[in-house]
């Protein structure tokens, strides 16, 4: 089963880190990336831009072009991995290693359909 | 990352909303920031017991106000009882009233907060310097070093300018459209300063001024975050974020300034431009152009070359004739003459910068210019003498190192007339 794993930050916090502790958490991350990685267990990753940069559509009969994200949150969608895990617990375990020593939120969605390859398999 | 460290990008992030907030609660700088600080200490304490809070800002919000309230309370034993209001126990509706204080109001509050720092009569070095002591929260020191003065002479400038500021009595009203307006112009303007200041390298320590380009990249996407929808504000995140894209590019080993053209490119920070071009994107589809917009737009041409000779001159030089036409100004007629010397040639850029003379008599960057392009002409006694004026009037030891290379390069051309390079800006 594919897993998303969607990164949830005060992007305002993780902009005020230094290069250094930026790195460090990257590094810490990719501990667990490669392993995943090694296993073939890892799917697409994903380090969103700021808010800021975002545009938000909203549709209808005039589709409506807005400047900034869909909505204004304490913390933001930062990025994300997908994962292939057995089951929930793999999911949470993973999800738990990747936040180790960190204050974020992770939220694992389950896929409900994936094309890796842009078209169905 | 360390546990403190975690605990300290929170606090600072967290800082411009929690004072502004507090601000407005207390109506003076000097209680607010001492609210903050209490709340501060109160975190280090209780988060690594009992984890950060879901809402550091509110958080800090209400500690702060309440720390504040206790210090009111104790000192009234000695004096006559203040009124109820005050000293309500507010407990119950704690979470309600973080919300109120913040939630509603904390756009206009941190615009205030950071207004208040680039009022009119401050001069601009002192306007950034309140800003990074009050809305950033750097220290006294770390600000006395990047403009080279004493710790003690800093203090004294910024307790002056916080006196000033407090008598200038900004209004705590929520602000009409207009003003609205004119205050995120206000803020924007400073927030360009700031940069700058990090930015043009006149002397000091690198790691210092880095760190004023860092904090104004944070503070123009603060300010956008706060005006989603402005495209000058998206041009001014945009600007920053692309010009800081060649700081690793732009000094050499020795500290000299490497020209844009003679810049590794290599070394250029790819998610800082990514950044930086989209915002341009996202600020052009606006189709209200403005000064910062057309800046950043011509960074991005640069951005976008591969090569210098990939460079589209003819955009840039477009892109600075919208600008002069909406902000006419000699400076910016001076750098479209160097797309103009790349679109039409050296003699076509002397012959624009030429009426400039008499407004920009004191601007290095005139003689410098002037230079390389009389250079470029041939007409190397002339060149000599532009340089040595722009040497005079250098700002830093870089900038005269810099035309000392041109100068070296001429008199070496005398002696051998072959293999001239171009020079420009």
């Amino acid at each position: 089963m594919y897993y998303a794993i969607l990164c949830y930050h005060d992007e305002a916090v993780v902009n005020a880190w230094s290069k250094e502790e930026d790195d460090a958490v990257l590094a810490k991350r990719a501990v667990v990336t490669n392993k995943l990685a090694a296993a073939g267990k890892l799917g697409p990753v994903a380090r969103l831009m700021p808010t800021t940069a975002a545009t938000t559509v909203r549709s209808g009969r005039e589709p409506l072009v807005l400047d900034g994200p869909f909505a204004e949150t304490k913390e933001q969608l930062l990025g994300f991995y997908l994962v292939d895990c057995q089951n929930l617990d793999e999911a949470v375990e993973t999800a738990r290693q990747l936040g180790r020593d960190e204050c974020g939120a992770f939220e694992i969605r389950p896929l409900r359909l994936f094309w890796p390859e842009g078209k169905p398999a | 990352m360390t546990e403190i460290a975690w605990i300290d990008a929170a606090l600072t992030s967290a800082r411009p909303q929690a004072v502004a907030a507090l601000l407005r609660y207390f109506r003076d700088l000097d209680r607010a920031e001492e609210a903050f600080q209490e709340a501060c200490l109160r975190a280090l304490k209780s988060w690594p017991q009992n984890g950060p809070p879901r809402d550091a800002v509110g958080w800090l919000i209400m500690v702060g106000r309440n720390a504040a309230l206790d210090e009111v309370r104790r000192g009234a034993k000695n004096e006559a009882l203040p009124p109820d209001d005050v000293i309500s126990d507010l407990s119950d509706a704690e979470t309600d009233l973080a919300e109120r204080l913040d939630s509603s109001h904390y756009r206009d509050d941190v615009l205030r907060l950071l207004f208040i720092c680039c009022h009119p009569d401050l001069p601009a070095t002192q306007q950034i310097a309140l800003a990074l002591r009050i809305v950033s929260g750097l220290s006294v020191k770390e600000i006395a070093r990047a403009f080279l003065v004493s710790e003690a002479a800093m203090e004294q400038r910024i307790t002056r300018a916080k006196r000033q500021v407090a008598a200038a009595d900004v209004p705590f009203e929520t602000p009409g459209a207009v003003e609205r307006s004119e205050r995120v112009g206000a803020v924007a303007a400073m927030i360009y300063l700031l940069f700058n200041e990090g930015y043009s390298a006149s002397g000091g320590d690198v790691h210092v001024r880095v760190t004023l380009c860092d904090e104004a990249i944070r503070l123009a996407r603060m300010l956008l975050r706060l005006f989603q929808g402005e495209p000058e504000i998206m041009g001014l995140a945009a600007l920053l974020l692309l010009q800081h894209a060649r700081s690793p590019a732009r000094l050499d080993a020795d500290g000299n300034i490497v020209l844009l053209e003679d810049q590794d490119r290599r070394l250029w920070d790819r998610d800082k431009i990514a950044e930086g071009l989209t915002l341009v994107e996202k600020a052009f589809r606006h189709r209200r152009p403005g000064p910062y917009q057309l800046q950043a737009a011509i960074a991005a041409v640069h951005a976008h070359a591969a090569r210098p000779e990939d460079t589209d001159w003819e955009e840039i030089n477009n892109l600075y004739a919208v600008l002069e036409n909406l902000q006419p100004s000699p400076v910016v007629t001076l750098n479209r003459a160097v797309a103009v010397s790349k679109v039409r040639g050296p003699a076509a850029a002397l012959a624009m910068i030429e009426p400039l003379s008499g407004k920009l008599s004191g601007y290095f960057h005139f003689f410098g210019l002037r230079g390389a392009l009389l250079m470029q002409l041939g007409r190397d006694a002339e060149a000599r003498v532009a340089f040595d004026q722009a040497i005079a009037l250098a700002n830093t030891a870089q900038e005269a190192a810099h035309i000392r290379l041109h100068l070296d390069r001429l008199i070496k051309d005398s002696q051998s007339p072959a293999g001239r390079k171009q020079a420009a800006q």
